[in-house]
């Protein structure tokens, strides 16, 4: 019921938006979430067009994720490593701040939106830890180190 | 999360290697010289592996049964007190940020934390030999605990390997009960600082994944087999079972080697020699 509204909220919102979307003034005060600092910040898009993210991110994610477990896929665009990497925003220390955090990319959208995962119970909550996955995450973040990830229940 | 009926469609059976295993005759007289050359095999493989590591793309096509993971343990080269295998499993799987809560005593820590490897030592009797070995997840071909499991959590992937979808596990440790081998562990404690490459959380089951994230990004070896080589052991060969040339077959026609409880049929890829 919850999720249904949510649902109806973000298609309302999608449809006001292009209702109005020759009006720059008005496009220009939808609320944004990428986080200053990350380096989704700086590319123009997404994997995918950005309505479409809003709407579709945790399909992408559900699939992304069965195929990578059961199938051993790892070279697809929709992973949560993925995620994370190019989400993930700094302090002025330049230590990652995990993206669950209710000031954080995603935490920021679940937290206004009701939204509850428990993924980060698990998952890092930021890029982690020399290694395969690490360190590619670590060069395109263009951080080294070893940095611990907050738990879920800190945050969304 | 309910995507249970997806995976039971992965249980590829094959009894291809294990006839092959079968079929293959010992000569004694040759063995000195194959572990010589499998040695330098290993060694030679090890440099690599760095090199590979730089190279090697993530894959982007499904697993398929045209290979089969498994490893061979050379007991005669395992060494007692030696646990280099474990400590580098635990550091390439995030076991080793586990930490005992305050209230937990010692000897139930020791007996809950979850381990993936752990170092057994047998002794005869009769005789008094001493033998070392690691323990780990067998990779069954035919698994107990995909049998057992309830959700569908547990299962072998195509390529051989046996794991757990920790999406679908609901922590009730069937399996558990189910595995011959101890193998595997339960999550009793809220988990902090997990590595991007192994998540891990409270409640679920986890085991021996032969390094699932390194062999989908195409890397040679799996932590414990690197340690193993950069102690100067080599007790543990990793390879593909079904590629009749790969480094873990020839050392498996070569040598005499063995399941653990091979009575029960399980056809394990885990095989030991010197037990
Ligand atoms: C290569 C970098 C990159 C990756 C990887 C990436 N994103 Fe994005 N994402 C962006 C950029 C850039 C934007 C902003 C696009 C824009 O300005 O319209 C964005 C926007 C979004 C938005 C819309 C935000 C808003 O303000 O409405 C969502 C939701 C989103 N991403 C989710 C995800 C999810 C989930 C994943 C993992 C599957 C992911 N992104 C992976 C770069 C990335
Ligand atoms: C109980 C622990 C646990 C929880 C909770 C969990 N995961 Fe995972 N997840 C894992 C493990 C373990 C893997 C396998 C990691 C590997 O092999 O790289 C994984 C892998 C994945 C992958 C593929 C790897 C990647 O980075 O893309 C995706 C996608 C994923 N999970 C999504 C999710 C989402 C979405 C949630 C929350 C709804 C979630 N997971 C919750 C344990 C968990
Ligand atoms: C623009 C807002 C927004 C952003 C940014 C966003 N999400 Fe979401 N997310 C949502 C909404 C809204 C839902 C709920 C949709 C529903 O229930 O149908 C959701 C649901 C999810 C779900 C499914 C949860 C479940 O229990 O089924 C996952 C997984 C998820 N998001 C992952 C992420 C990740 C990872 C990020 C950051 C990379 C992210 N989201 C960023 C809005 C957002």
């Amino acid at each position: 019921m919850a999720k249904a509204l949510v649902r109806a909220g973000l298609v309302a919102v999608g449809l006001v938006w292009v209702a109005f979307a020759t009006n720059t003034a008005l496009a220009g005060e939808v609320k944004r979430y990428v986080v200053e600092g990350s380096r989704a910040a700086e590319l123009d898009s997404c994997v995918e067009p950005t309505e479409r993210m809003r709407r579709m991110h945790m399909e992408f994610i559900k699939h992304q994720r069965i195929s990578t477990v059961h199938e051993g896929i790892r070279g697809t665009k929709y992973s949560l490593t993925g995620c994370v990497d190019c989400h993930i925003s700094y302090d002025v220390e330049r230590i990652p701040k995990p993206i669950n955090q209710p000031d954080q990319f995603c935490g920021a959208c679940h937290a206004y939106t009701a939204v509850d995962l428990n993924c980060f119970d698990c998952h890092a909550s930021v890029p982690n830890r020399p290694g395969v996955d690490a360190d590619r995450a670590h060069r395109e973040a263009g951080v080294e180190g070893l940095v611990r990830s907050g738990r879920n229940g800190e945050g969304h | 999360m309910g995507k249970a009926t997806e995976m039971n469609d992965k249980h590829t059976r094959s009894e291809a290697e294990s006839g092959a295993l079968k079929a293959s005759a010992i000569d004694g007289g040759r063995r000195g010289f194959i572990g010589v050359a499998a040695g330098v095999t290993a060694a030679m493989v090890a440099p690599g592996v760095i090199l590979h590591a730089v190279a090697a793309a993530p894959r982007s096509q499904p697993v398929t049964s045209d290979v089969r993971w498994g490893l061979l343990i050379d007991t005669t080269k395992c060494v007692d007190g030696c646990s280099a295998c474990v400590e580098a499993c635990g550091r390439e799987n995030g076991l080793d940020l586990q930490v005992k809560s305050e209230d937990e005593s010692e000897a139930r820590w020791d007996h809950q934390k979850s381990v993936w490897i752990r170092k057994v030592k047998l002794q005869d009797n009769q005789t008094g030999r001493v033998t070392n070995l690691p323990m780990m997840c067998q990779h069954c071909e035919h698994p107990p605990c995909v049998d057992v499991c309830p959700t569908g959590a547990s299962f072998k992937r195509a390529d051989g390997i046996v794991m757990v979808d920790r999406h679908l596990c609901i922590g009730c440790r069937y399996c558990m009960m189910a595995c011959p081998y101890k193998a595997r562990s339960f999550i009793h404690q809220g988990t902090s600082g997990q590595l991007t490459r192994a998540p891990r959380g409270k409640g679920c089951v986890e085991s021996c994944n032969l390094c699932v994230h390194r062999r989908d990004n195409g890397e040679e070896s799996t932590a414990c087999v690197d340690a193993c080589v950069a102690e100067g052991h080599e007790a543990i060969v990793f390879g593909d079972l079904k590629d009749p040339a790969s480094p873990i077959s020839r050392k498996l026609n070569e040598i005499p080697s063995r399941q653990i409880r091979e009575d029960l049929v399980l056809n394990t890829g885990v095989r030991y020699s010197g037990v």
